[in-house]
């Protein structure tokens, strides 16, 4: 059971890893680099990250991977890690669950990842192009755990119980950190323009959608594909 | 038929130990390889996976 799990969860992370860093290739990672050239233009006292945690850019402080190749290679492997990463995630859920999944159940529990690690938080904290102004990280990274959190544990209540105080309390969990509210920073802005951090925040969601949409049905297809019968 | 129904729940419930051991483990190892790599203070991970931070909309900088 346990290597079947783990297993699943890696192949799925791999496929959809590989997949999402060609189509992030289409328009957001271009987003991320156009938004740069204005980051680096921008006067020092400009930068949105002068009072941040960490230092930011890639030319800046520390080892960072050469732009071109090395780049895309360290990208493609965070992307597989990452995937990885939520594909244990989701085959740990469905481990709970122990019903019967296939292809299609499966794009449906990836499309409950999207709304968990994607949807939900970025309706507090919409992606971030670089050179945004932008809260502490610490509290940021903070909201978006619970946010998360929330989100699953309501989402587990509100479809797998039937008794409606847990359906409440579910509706309760997922509503929480939007009415406790995301940390945004004192003043808006950044060196980007607007439009440019507009179009990466769809581009980005968009291309999460199909990450999760793939790690949900390669998912379930091999769920179906090595069902154990025992 | 009462020794049926004893054998019936005892391999439910051991099917559903396997079960939680399973998710417990592949939780555990899940949310340390999201946490390495998406939310690490470290200015080299960071620096790494700065493109896949962004794009997977965790927070960054």
């Amino acid at each position: 059971m346990i290597g079947r799990v783990l297993a699943i969860g890696l192949l799925a992370g791999l496929v959809a890893g590989v997949i999402v860093t060609g189509a992030q290739m289409l328009r957001v990672i271009p987003l991320i680099h156009k938004a740069e050239t204005y980051e680096t233009s921008a006067p020092a006292d400009h930068h949105a990250h002068a009072t941040a945690v960490a230092a930011h850019s890639h030319d800046e402080d520390g080892w960072a991977p050469e732009d071109g190749l090395e780049r895309t290679a360290f990208t493609l492997l965070a992307n597989v890690l990452t995937a990885v990463g939520f594909g244990l995630l989701l085959n740990a859920a469905l481990a709970i669950y122990g019903g019967p999944v296939g292809l299609r159940k499966g794009v449906l529990w990836g499309l409950a990842g999207f709304t968990v690690f994607v949807l939900a938080p970025s309706l507090g904290l919409p992606p971030e192009l670089p050179g945004l102004n932008a809260a502490d990280l610490f509290h940021r990274q903070s909201w978006y755990l619970g946010t998360v959190l929330a989100t699953g544990g309501g989402l587990a209540l509100l479809i797998f119980l039937s008794h409606w105080a847990f359906k409440a309390a579910g509706l309760v969990l997922i509503a929480a950190p939007h009415a406790i509210g995301a940390p945004h920073p004192a003043e808006l802005g950044g060196s980007a323009p607007p439009e440019l951090a507009a179009m990466f925040a769809i581009a980005s969601i968009v291309t999460a959608a199909l990450l999760w949409v793939v790690l949900g049905g390669v998912s379930g297809y091999l769920h179906a594909r090595y069902a154990n019968p025992a | 038929m009462e020794q049926t129904t004893v054998t019936t729940r005892m391999s439910e419930q051991a099917g559903l130990s396997s079960r939680l051991a399973a998710a417990a483990v592949a939780a555990l190892l899940g949310s340390f390889l999201i946490l390495g790599v998406g939310f690490a203070h470290s200015d080299t991970i960071h620096n790494a996976a700065h493109d896949s931070r962004h794009s997977f909309t965790f927070p960054c900088h």
